[in-house]
């Protein structure tokens, strides 16, 4: 196994490549209560059409995450009712790019960890039991779409990109899991849940080589094929539309705004532009930022003001928003300071002051086995080590963060997402 | 091995300090805890938020955040909390651990020190609080209590509440009502204020790699400013025993996809300062507090009534509160089956896995507590707001012995007391 020091971090991670091609990777923590494992598979809701074995298919929307949900049926019963039955916590979430298995548990880690293993890579489905979970995901997909946040997200992706799969909300719609049959999810599993498309990440007061013992006992002893996956023709870097405007329940306009960026290629460039993309936001509108100074006492944002930069495969953009009562003046307010920053750059005592804060925030979000394991997960499947970042950090200039506002905070890449009260009829 | 400890700052100013190296920030907390009260309770809310907006020292938001930059990105965020009818207001904060400072500078005093500033120097105007900074926290706030709609979950288990406890302080928001908050001037803001500081009791909360006595000065340093009290108020919790005779039944109709059905039940006086607590706890488990419990097995899982089905325990006041999410058409199904699963439970029909498996898993909960701090602060201000010394781990041996006899009586003694149904618009 080798050992990777993060020094800035104050982190240590050990990593081992098995024979069946699975990444596992372990943060020993022996002063902790609970050990944490991750278990996932490098596929998610916009993985519809891939070719394996030579052959092309198109699933419908959804697939990832129904696959999620009836992963837990074995052929015993269940296993999240064994799993919590040890006083474990289990749970799985899909995400545009991967789906993950996880629990804590504080007893009985090793019995926990060969349950999750197994029933993740063990597929067993019906007819009767993949009809049955219809009713249930289509409850919560009908519970999503009453959520306005949601709603004015998945239209911000609508509204930013012509035809990548991130526009294709992951649990589907109530039309497209019709179409889901065992076959289908037999098919998808046999294509993604291979152990060398997955990785396993464990944190807690565990052994690391004992881990790689489980795992080799449990799992496949050969890797098998991987599918390959296809996102579409490369998108254009404009905006698909400006303004997406949707009528619901709410008590104020709640709204995102976006801006469409350029996707990086795997590797640690990913990892480079996500940090430039975060201090880039911190700069033109984050917290300690002039500009959300003005807009807050202006009462146009108020505390539930938030920003992120997100990408996955073939897609990369920054988005803010919150509740406002007046969207549309943000997103002025926002080109014209990014206009200014064009023209003036970014203050060199703000730019210190983020770095500081930033750096300190990520250094605390340590603390969370969920952030590190789940990020390394994502980070491995883009082709780099999550804990680099503290190193990373430091290497990039103010005018790497100018650039990318430059390049990507323009009128043409924008995007306007707003949810608005229904009239009063 | 983390070491908890408690001491009195001043007359009725609390430390509680947990001393741990796990962790790779510090969190600090300092909270005034007022009894619930509707006259009060939207004030108090509003307090922390406009204090929030800038001290003395830092008169406003951008210097306030180049001050926390400065700390490593340390996070102060106003908090409003309601643990049985005392309402806990102030500030939870956290900071980068003095370990990873880059040039191996202290955090821990600046921190406390702009904490202190935070609650006891704000920046005024004419001897009170600024009138802008005052109207736009007040609008904020009554934008947060209409937002309370939004997530239709959260808020049919308030409803619920609000319903149930109508003519206890328990039925008040945390967050006060609309009404109230829009009355709120600079002025009258300002005396309530003054009135936190004087009457309320203060919890103070460390949890960090620092020594509990440096911690102790660097607090005693930051809130000297405090106005000397010797009788702070101690809040009290009302408990009404029983549900009246017929449950009381609420609907409610909306724009909606999806209908709530939520059930409020009392404990027929089983709260956290009763010997056979962890009896309850354990029946709430078992009703509806894990994916193992009866309302997840049997109302979601095997008849697909609902999307989520669970239950959650209030203390304090000793009710146990069930959320779920239905169809229209299904309310009655879903009602009749949601008290069948109780009755089974009062029988004692509860299967070993079931039993033990609420048991890990709240034993679980409990300890892993430890593991965060954020968690603990919140354990640890509702065993304050109790009066309770007891930590995770002790109530987590508790649990242990808990029986499935004791099980079933506890759940014998809940009655219905309020039922509250959240529909779709007909038409």
């Amino acid at each position: 196994m080798e050992k990777l020091e993060f020094a800035k971090a104050g982190e240590s991670m050990y990593h081992e490549k098995l024979e069946n091609g699975l990444n596992v990777f372990v943060f020993p923590k022996p002063e902790f209560q609970k050990g944490y494992a991750f278990f996932a598979t490098n596929y998610g809701g916009m993985d519809m059409r891939f070719c394996l074995n030579g052959e092309w298919r198109d699933t419908p929307a959804g697939v990832a995450h129904y696959l999620e949900h009836k992963m837990f049926d074995t052929k015993e019963g269940n296993a999240l009712q064994e799993l919590a039955a040890n006083g474990a916590s289990p749970n799985a979430f899909t995400s545009n790019d991967i789906t993950g298995y996880y629990f804590d548990s504080t007893e009985k880690f090793e019995e926990n960890l060969r349950i999750l293993l197994s029933f993740v890579s063990v597929p067993w489905f019906t007819q009767e039991s993949v009809d049955k979970e219809r009713g249930i995901i289509g409850q919560e997909i009908g519970m999503i779409e009453d959520d306005p946040h949601w709603k004015c997200y998945m239209n911000l992706m609508k509204a930013l990109f012509q035809r990548h799969p991130i526009r294709v909300s992951v649990a589907g719609s109530v039309e497209s899991i019709a179409q889901i049959t065992p076959e289908t999810l037999y098919a998808c599993h046999k294509a993604f849940y291979d152990p060398a498309n997955m990785a396993l990440c464990v944190a807690g007061p565990v052994d690391p080589e004992h881990i790689c013992r489980v795992a080799r006992e449990i799992l496949p002893k050969e890797a098998g094929p991987i599918a390959a996956k296809d996102y579409g023709e490369k998108e254009e870097p404009r905006a698909a539309q400006s303004l997406i405007e949707e009528r619901m329940e709410v008590s104020a306009p709640i709204f995102q705004l976006g801006w469409k960026g350029d996707p990086k290629a795997d590797g640690e460039g990913r990892l480079r532009q996500e940090l430039a993309g975060g201090l880039a936001l911190e700069a033109l509108l984050g917290n300690s930022s002039p500009l959300y100074a003005r807009l807050y006492r202006e009462g146009l944002i108020n505390q539930e003001f938030g920003y992120s930069y997100e990408s996955g495969s073939g897609c990369a953009f920054l988005c803010a928003g919150g509740e406002s009562k007046d969207p549309e003046a943000v997103r002025m307010a926002v080109a014209q300071e990014a206009a200014r920053i064009g023209r003036e750059g970014i203050d060199p005592a703000l730019w210190e002051r983020i770095k500081k804060g930033v750096y300190g925030n990520k250094v605390r979000g340590l603390n969370s086995f969920e952030n590190l394991c789940v990020g390394q997960a994502q980070a491995f499947f883009s082709g780099y080590n999550f804990l680099r970042f503290a190193e990373i950090f430091d290497s990039i200039p103010k005018e790497e963060a100018e650039e990318l506002i430059a390049n990507w905070v323009t009128g043409e890449r924008a995007a306007l997402s707003v949810v608005r009260a229904k009239e009063e009829t | 091995m983390s070491n908890v400890t408690r001491r009195e700052l001043f007359p009725g100013v609390w430390l509680r300090a947990v001393h741990t190296n796990k962790f790779k920030s510090s969190y600090l907390s300092v909270t005034l805890l007022a009894p619930l009260d509707r006259e009060t309770a939207g004030a108090n809310a509003l307090v922390p938020y406009v204090l929030r907006r800038g001290t003395a020292a830092h008169p406003d938001l951008e210097s306030l955040s180049a001050a926390l930059d400065e700390l490593y990105g340390g996070a102060v965020e106003p908090v409003t909390r309601k643990k049985g009818e005392t309402q806990c207001v102030g500030f939870a904060a956290s900071f980068l651990d003095d370990a990873y400072a880059l040039k191996g500078e202290k955090i821990l005093e600046p921190a406390a020190a702009l904490l202190g500033e935070l609650l006891l120097q704000p920046c005024t105007q004419d001897g009170r609080f600024r009138q802008d900074y005052t109207e736009g926290e007040r609008q904020n706030l009554i934008d947060r209590i209409r937002a309370q709609i939004n997530d239709k979950r959260t808020y049919a288990t308030q409803k619920l509440v609000r319903e149930m406890c109508k003519y206890e302080a328990f039925g008040v928001d945390k967050l006060g009502d609309e009404e109230s908050v829009a009355a709120i001037t600079s002025e009258s803001l300002w005396q309530r204020y003054q009135q936190l500081l004087q009457d309320a009791r203060v919890e103070v909360y460390f949890c960090g790699s620092a020594d509990p006595d440096r911690v102790e000065e660097a607090l005693r340093a930051a809130l000297a400013g405090l106005p000397v009290n010797e009788d702070r108020v101690d809040p009290a919790c009302d408990v009404r025993v029983s549900a009246g005779p017929e449950p009381i039944v609420v609907v409610e109709e909306m724009d909606v996809s999806q209908g709530k059905l939520a059930l409020g039940f009392r404990s027929g006086g089983q709260t956290c300062w009763e010997e056979d607590y962890p009896a309850l706890a354990m029946c709430n488990a078992v009703l509806g507090g894990t994916t193992l419990s009866k309302l997840f097995m049997n109302v979601r899982e095997k008849l697909s009534l609902c999307y989520y089905a669970s239950s959650m325990l209030e203390k304090m006041k000793g009710l146990v509160l069930v959320s779920s999410g239905i169809e229209f058409d299904k309310y009655q199904t879903a009602r009749d089956e949601i008290l069948a699963q109780l009755e089974a439970i009062r029988r004692g029909d509860i299967e070993d896995w079931e039993l033990e498996g609420a048991r890990r898993t709240l034993i679980s909960g409990y300890l892993t507590t430890l593991d965060e701090q954020g968690r603990q602060e919140e354990f640890w201000l509702g065993q304050s707001a109790a009066g309770l010394e007891e930590s995770p781990e002790e109530f987590a041996a508790r649990l242990e012995a808990v029986t499935r006899e004791q099980v079933a009586r506890a759940a014998q003694k809940l009655e219905l007391d309020t039922v509250y149904f959240l529909k779709g618009k007909e038409g």
